[in-house]
């Protein structure tokens, strides 16, 4: 692997507040153009499995895509888990990817599964907010990669994606009612551009009111190490106060302004208890358990600490 | 002519009904012969919507925090269903 572009406190700040992390066309031109051309080939040999296609075709997806890179198992380590030369094997390999993995699920971590998703020109069928895999327990999280390859423009099947809801504890497609929210997205931009999730977002494939077919490849990591100061911390020490809160002011540039961040769709009194999960969170990533944001988990802790249940 | 429901969901600020509109969700079972939503969001609050003639069918109970779980957040919390009969 090349040595990676480590992330910043504020990108990993920005993550843990809203769940999701935008890499804006860092894979390069030729990386994208092979996806475009050898990805579908993959989605539609699942299709094809998917509608009962011959037994040989069935036996030839489980082991090979178009190319005959072989398709990693869940539980392969990412290292070795693509050729090289594959889409895949690429894309993880550019080093502003490599080196968000390796700040967020660690340099070694295994793939969960991947997938190719293609949004076809005129399906205007709008799916149901949902999170992947069911209600995770616990701090440690997998993270998700959005690879568009191609520019897409909005309302051209650009993901639906909600900031901040990363957090609730939500199973699958409980939220589908949800058609709707404040301050949601939905995902525009150039080719080559990656969007990493914390598995917990909620989203969506959107309708595609465009003349293109919209490939998107999806990728889950889970990781082998404790998630502790992973990034370049270099400046997390002077940043990381729990006592910025003076006269109902606060102090800007710290890690709690962004750890406070409000999402239009958010209740007010929920709001206070998201940024406790943040907080929470943060301690994890930090392993600083005397962190956090407005005092909310500290002065509970404080009078525990007196009266022990 | 047949009478047709169509469903609007609100998520409100707060449980007040005067709470501004977070989130919204349309089922029509006139599968669009009855009149639609225009604005986006159809409405600022609860009370928006039952001033432009939508019943009020149910809120969200007001339940108190499960003991050990005080501090997780899940659905929204101020859900407000409401319904109009149309004619087709």
């Amino acid at each position: 692997m090349v040595t990676p572009n480590l992330l910043t406190t504020d990108q990993m700040a920005s993550f843990v507040a809203r769940g999701f992390l935008r890499l804006e066309a860092v894979v390069p031109d030729d990386v994208n153009r092979q996806a475009i051309e050898e990805l579908p080939g993959l989605f539609r040999a699942w299709l094809d499995e998917f509608r009962g296609a011959s037994a040989k075709q069935q036996r030839d997806v489980h082991h090979t895509s178009d190319d005959e890179s072989p398709l990693p198992r869940s539980g392969t380590p990412l290292q070795t888990a693509y050729a090289p030369d594959s889409p895949f094997g690429r894309m993880v390999r550019v080093p502003a990817i490599s080196g968000a993995i390796a700040s967020l699920v660690g340099a070694n971590p295994v793939v969960d599964h991947h997938f190719v998703h293609i949004k076809t020109a005129g399906d205007l069928h709008a799916q149901g907010l949902h999170c992947d895999a069911i209600v995770d327990e616990g701090l440690a999280f997998d993270i998700q990669l959005f690879w568009f390859p191609h520019d897409v423009a909005p309302r051209e099947g650009g993901t639906r994606f909600v900031p901040g809801s990363h957090l609730r504890r939500v199973n699958m497609d409980d939220v589908s009612r949800y058609q709707h929210l404040a301050g949601e997205e939905y995902f525009a931009g150039p080719a080559g551009t990656v969007v990493i999730f914390h598995q917990g977002l909620w989203h969506a494939g959107a309708p595609n009111h465009g003349s293109r077919d919209r490939v998107m490849g999806k990728l889950r990591l889970n990781p082998t190490v404790p998630q502790v100061r992973l990034w370049d911390t270099s400046d997390l020490a002077e940043r990381n106060r729990a006592d910025d809160h003076m006269f109902a002011r606060t102090e800007p540039g710290l890690v709690a302004a962004e750890l406070r961040r409000f999402e239009r769709w958010y209740e007010p009194a929920v709001h206070r208890l998201e940024t406790v999960q943040r907080a929470r969170l943060w301690r994890y990533l930090t392993g600083d358990q005397r962190f956090d944001v407005d005092w909310y988990l500290t002065r509970t802790e404080r009078r525990a600490a007196l009266a022990p249940q | 002519m047949s009478t047709r429901q169509q469903v609007l969901m609100l998520w409100l600020a707060s449980s007040s009904l005067e709470g501004h509109v977070l989130g919204w969700s349309f089922f029509d079972g006139s599968s669009g012969a009855g009149p639609q939503l225009t604005a986006d969001p159809p409405y600022g609050t609860g009370v928006d919507a039952l001033r432009d003639g939508w019943r009020l069918m149910q809120m969200s109970p007001l339940n108190p925090p499960v003991p050990g779980h005080e501090r997780e957040t899940s659905f929204l919390k101020h859900e407000f269903v409401f319904e109009r009969l149309v004619e087709i």
